[in-house]
């Protein structure tokens, strides 16, 4: 399994200089995904490893810019219609080509598989008609004017219909209906312990360098930073950002980063009048709910030291946040800053709004799920202590606290977003927009913010005839919602790989680790 | 430890039991002392033990700074090595401070405090349950005996790691929720071990002279049976109060247990250890230090106890 | 002996049967499956569609019925996150922790019972104290910590030994094993000893203890007057008399390394169904958690009957005929 590494180098070399002789390149993970089925469970472990054996029409960049995939191109007919030009020089793995009654395939299958816990239904739902024009052209239909096929299109894998048809989540673990078109062919799963990949040498794309990759899931990012540096892996994914000071001075370790599109904010219980973590400084209950007043929620994003946080508690590894998406992105506002810190401003705004004695607080957070959750929930609790807000902190593991938080037990809760689609109005309308079960609006709008002028902007951006109309739209939303501070971000994860010198990653701001992106350095 | 000269003449359970036997000028508790001395490292582990309690109960008079403040707290001051200043120049953090800017001796004060209280509370409160269900069942046997065994069978089937977690999930986080949770998990253990020696005990023929003495059910439980089923008791005991230290610092590591603003010794340690990899070896060492001088003094004393306790060595 | 063993499996039923009852609501007390398993962006038809076929959306007493119907007929219920038999996910990995486990315990009887009878047989020099010294150290370090100071020293450090994973596997009997290859052997060692530290120094207290004891009996004497080498004083009748309470404890212990397995393995990424079992609590995936727990009870009422087997074979005086009724 071990190997030194100049030879791996050497090997690597040689395999990209055309020879038969390729290496081998085995990868600790963070996590392992439940299924192999592609349309199982819409989750990121899943995902990231789906794409290595399977493509998509729309191929997500390293910043989620959206370039072709099994779609060479595409072009919008009509505001309800999108047709996309496939590409012909592609071949499954079993050498049966790829054409367009395989993606309506897809699309009847990917909402549709049975105890999907979360199914791929999100994506494929709005279209409500598929016509095949020729092997290599397919139009989308929707019921009304929809702008973000694309988007869409770049969430849901392309699986064959000849060894799909028919096949259960249970074929597809055991490797039988595992026949895609992507960079790697699939060879075989251990649950808990690999899971083996080949290189499919008739990739429609560039061939990848190594032979053979194995995916090892380490969960303990201590024990999966360690097995890198005793070479028992060459490559990890979410290294602690307390050990990348120690891998960035390591000689035979190197390290590729980028700034992630997964915003971490605060939820604010900015609804009820009376909210189970707000009390007065005695502790006993208030009629009043302070956290409804914008004042007060801006005196609190103004108490928030970010670049404290982001330079002690995340060692670097975090950009302060001031709305949704990082500015770099397609429909953001790059207009809109991060709050600076301004402890004076914050006690003033709160005197204004007439709580210049204070109130106490309660902050929840997860202690599992984002990086260093709790510390930043304890880092936060600190400043708003120090603004005159008496703040305790109160994190569980995830299984509890996600329930909870739901179900609206907490006042201030922290929590972290990234958008699959890789565009700003996925978080407006899911944690912004006035909760609505029916429409499927504000579905995690715990802080249940609500403001009609902001739902109708992004109403309207939803059924925009064109992208650029929904762009618009979508950055007149975020500045109404960032104005009320609807929620308040506090940053934006930096997401690090680290592997062995002699191999290459470029980082990604969705988190994903793409085996086929590994390559041998230059 | 105590030699055991081969020669002495060591009373065996044949023998009436020994606290009728005993020479009167001697009270039990004199000897037991006198014993007790006779090992310098079973009174160097008192000593250590007893310092420990000291800082343990003193800590707001001893500790420079109120760990669970956080108006006491700044980030900025987070992760110092030993000895650093703080940004004002105000105070000196001794042993270094944690990722929150908390400084660590004080954190390791106050830290002792709820591991020592969280351990011995539940290990004791276990112990009067167990041994009471344990020696009930052994002496009661028939139905009582299988019955209570059977709920004892229940509660070890459990691995008490899921115990804690799913008790702890249901009823959130504090020390008190803590201590239930480590009661529930361990009295079934003493309970058992209480029950298994005891079993070998009643059957020994001491019991059978002490019925046949017409001694009360009460006596020949508390005065005869309990006494004979200490040794591996105290064994147990003093493993016990370690081990839910250490399953308290296990929850903490698995995110359970105590309110991370409120830090035990487990906690601190766990939340320490991520910084071993990075050199910022303070973090969890000298808590981790703090905790190993704990156990192994309580051990060392314990340890010596059983010695003293078991009627089987005495001379 | 066979009314023993009728009542012993009627109760074994009712525990299982109890049990099962009380993980089916514990787990149910702690939240709500879906709202960890749905993507964060589904709608709310989603959201039903979920509750509805994992059958969430029944009350909580109709749940558990439709699971003892099927558990009666061998079905576990399929994983809310596998989508797979649970029972199957469970026996799957069961190998690989039967096998940390077993290491663990052979390690710990066989560096502890040696160990606890040097320092038995001379409780006062200075190698007796230095072993009981250490063995103190043993159960006062959580096994965590010890476990990534392992991986930190002997993987990372020195780079004898691998840090994680299970290695090459042979199949025995049709069981993937790590212990007959070189490479496997060599990824056992570190979580065994790490999984074993505990029972280790409990061995060895066990055995120091029962020796002090059992020297000191009339039948140690009696044995030695009789003119019996001391070596087989000690090896055969000493050592016999002190197996009891040994067998007991490792016996019991049996289950609670397989149980704590699940911080050993998910340190050193074995794969093993105590890491599936940490997996589904964080996931709430009530099928795996409570087959993993049917499962483990079922091992442990099996391993409770064989100690107390066990026991009567090797102390007369304790007869099964007591524990029957």
């Amino acid at each position: 399994m071990r190997k030194p590494l100049g030879i791996l180098t050497v090997v690597a070399a040689v395999a990209l200089m055309g020879s038969a002789q390729a290496a081998d390149l085995t990868i600790g993970v963070k996590s392992e995904p439940n299924s192999m089925d592609p349309h199982y469970h819409n989750l990121s472990p899943n995902n990231m490893l789906a794409a290595a054996v399977f493509d998509k029409l729309v191929l997500q960049d390293e910043v989620q810019n959206k370039v072709p995939g099994l779609a060479e191109s595409w072009e919008q007919l009509a505001p309800d219609a999108w047709q996309f030009n496939l590409r012909k020089d592609v071949t499954w793995h079993d050498g049966s080509p790829f054409t367009a009654t395989d993606v309506e395939f897809t699309l009847g299958r990917a909402g549709n598989v049975p105890n999907s816990p979360s199914s791929f239904a999100l994506y494929t739902k709005v279209i409500k008609g598929v016509e095949i024009v020729d092997d290599h052209t397919i139009i989308l239909k929707t019921e009304g004017p929809f702008p973000l096929m694309v988007d869409y299109m770049s969430g849901v894998v392309i699986v064959s219909k000849k060894h799909g048809e028919g096949a259960t989540t249970q074929d597809y673990n055991s490797g039988k209906a595992m026949v895609g078109t992507g960079p790697f062919k699939f060879a075989e799963w251990v649950p808990g312990d690999r899971i083996v990949y080949e290189r499919n040498t008739d990739y429609w794309g560039s061939v990848p360098a190594w032979d053979k990759v194995i995916v090892k899931p380490i969960s303990n990012e201590s024990a999966r930073t360690a097995a890198l540096l005793a070479g028992d892996v060459d490559f990890i994914d979410f290294p602690a950002t307390t050990d990348i000071p120690t891998l960035k001075k390591n000689s035979d370790v190197q390290i590729s980063e980028i700034g992630s599109n997964r915003m971490i904010y605060l939820h604010i219980d900015s609804d009820r009048d009376e909210s189970p973590f707000v009390a007065d400084l005695e502790g006993n209950k208030m009629q009043k709910n302070p956290l409804k007043d914008a004042r007060v929620r801006r005196a609190i994003s103004l108490a928030i030291n970010r670049e404290a946080i982001a330079a002690r508690v995340m060692e670097g590894l975090a950009v302060p946040a001031g709305q949704l998406m990082p500015p770099t992105v397609y429909a953001t506002v790059p207009e809109i800053k991060p709050d600076p810190f301004d402890l004076e401003k914050a006690k003033e705004l709160l005197q204004e709004a007439g709580w210049g004695d204070g109130f106490s607080l309660t902050i929840h957070g997860p202690n599992d799920r984002y990086v260093n959750d709790a510390k930043i929930a304890q880092a936060i609790a600190q400043m708003l202590t120090k603004a005159g807000i008496k703040t305790a902190v109160e994190t569980m593991p995830k299984n509890v606290y996600f329930g909870k938080a739901s179900a609206l037990e907490f006042s201030l809760m922290l929590v972290g977003w990234a958008s699959g689609s890789g565009e700003p109005s996925n978080p407006l309308r899911a944690l912004l927009h006035t909760y609505d079960k029916e429409k499927g609006m504000g579905t995690t709008n715990r802080g249940r913010y609500s403001n009609p002028k902001m739902d109708n902007l992004v109403d309207t951006a939803m059924s925009a005839p064109t992208r650029e109309e929904w762009a618009k739209l979508t950055q007149e939303a975020t500045k109404v919602a960032m104005g009320d501070l609807g929620i308040i971000p506090i940053h934006y994860q930096v997401n690090v790989w680290a592997m062995r010198n002699g191999i290459d990653y470029k980082a990604r701001a969705d988190e994903y680790t793409l085996i086929q992106s590994i390559i041998p350095a230059m | 430890m105590t030699a055991v000269p081969k020669t002495a003449a060591a009373p065996t359970a044949i023998n009436v039991p020994e606290d009728e036997a005993l020479p009167p000028p001697q009270t039990p508790f004199r000897r037991f002392v006198s014993d007790f001395v006779e090992s310098p490292l079973a009174v160097l582990g008192l000593i250590v033990f007893t310092i420990v309690l000291l800082i343990a109960v003193l800590a707001p008079y001893l500790s420079p700074q109120n760990p669970y403040d956080l108006m006491q707290l700044d980030i900025m001051n987070g992760k110092l090595p030993p000895g650093s200043q703080d940004m004002y120049g105000e105070m000196t953090f001794i042993l270094g401070t944690d990722d929150q800017g908390r400084d660590l001796l004080s954190g390791i004060f106050y830290g002792l405090r709820i591991s020592l209280f969280v351990g011995v509370a539940s290990a004791f409160i276990s112990l009067v349950i167990g041994a009471g269900v344990g020696l009930f069942a052994a002496y009661a046997g028939g139905r009582w005996d299988s019955f209570l065994m059977r709920i004892v069978d229940i509660q070890l089937s459990f691995p008490a790691i899921l115990i804690a977690l799913i008790l702890l999930a249901v009823l959130g986080q504090g020390i008190d929720k803590i201590i239930v949770a480590l009661v529930v998990t361990q009295w079934a253990y003493y309970a058992r071990t209480v029950r298994g020696s005891a079993l070998i005990e009643r059957s020994k023929e001491y019991i059978e002279a002490a019925h046949c003495l017409g001694l009360g059910t009460k006596r020949i439980i508390f005065g005869h049976l309990l006494p004979n089923c200490m040794p591996p008791l105290i064994v147990v005991v003093t493993m016990r109060v370690a081990y839910a230290v250490m399953l308290e610092a296990t929850l903490s590591f698995l995110g359970m247990g105590l309110p991370i603003t409120e830090p035990s010794l487990g906690l601190l340690i766990s939340n320490g250890f991520e910084y071993m990899l990075s050199g910022k070896y303070w973090i969890s060492f000298f808590p981790g230090l703090a905790l190993l001088i704990t156990i192994v003094s309580i051990n060392l004393v314990g340890d010596h106890m059983r010695d003293i306790l078991n009627p089987r060595l005495q001379r | 002996m066979l009314v023993f063993l009728i009542r012993r499996t009627s109760q074994s039923v009712l525990v299982l049967l109890i049990m099962s009852l009380l993980v089916f609501v514990g787990v149910y007390a702690i939240g709500n499956p879906v709202d960890i398993l749905i993507s964060p962006e589904a709608d709310q038809a989603e959201i039903e569609r979920v509750i509805q076929s994992l059958g969430l959306d029944r009350p909580i007493w109709e749940q558990y019925w439709i699971f003892l119907v099927h558990a009666v007929q061998g079905d576990l219920g399929n994983s809310f996150v596998y989508n797979q038999p649970a029972l199957q996910l469970i026996l799957e990995r069961m190998p690989a922790t039967l096998e940390l486990a077993f290491a663990a315990i052979i390690i710990s009887i066989v560096l502890g019972i040696p160990l606890g009878m040097i320092a038995g047989l001379r409780p006062d020099a200075w190698y007796s104290r230095m072993i009981m010294s250490v063995s103190i150290l043993g159960f006062s370090l959580p096994t965590f910590w010890v476990g990534l100071m392992m991986i930190m020293v002997f993987a990372v450090m020195i780079g004898w030994l691998p840090a994680s994973g299970r290695g090459d596997t042979v199949d025995l009997f049709g069981v993937p094993v790590s212990f007959l290859t070189w490479d496997g052997l060599q990824h056992l060692l570190l979580p065994a000893i790490n999984l074993g530290l505990f029972k280790i120094s409990l061995v060895i207290r066990l055995t120091r203890a029962g020796m002090r004891e059992n020297l000191l009996m009339d039948y140690v004497k009696f044995a030695y007057a009789k003119g019996l080498s001391s070596s087989r004083v000690i090896f055969l009748h000493v050592l016999k008399n002190i197996l009891v309470p040994i067998v007991t404890v490792v016996g019991l212990e049996l289950g609670n390394v397989i149980a704590f397995a699940v911080v050993t393995e998910s340190i050193f990424a074995w794969p093993g169904m105590g890491k599936l079992l940490i997996d589904s609590i964080g996931l709430l995936d009530r099928p795996i958690v409570v087959a993993y727990l049917l499962i483990t009870v079922l091992m442990f009422i099996i391993i409770n009957l064989v100690v107390d087997i066990l026991y009567s074979v090797l102390d007369p005086r304790v007869r099964l005929g007591e524990m029957k009724s």
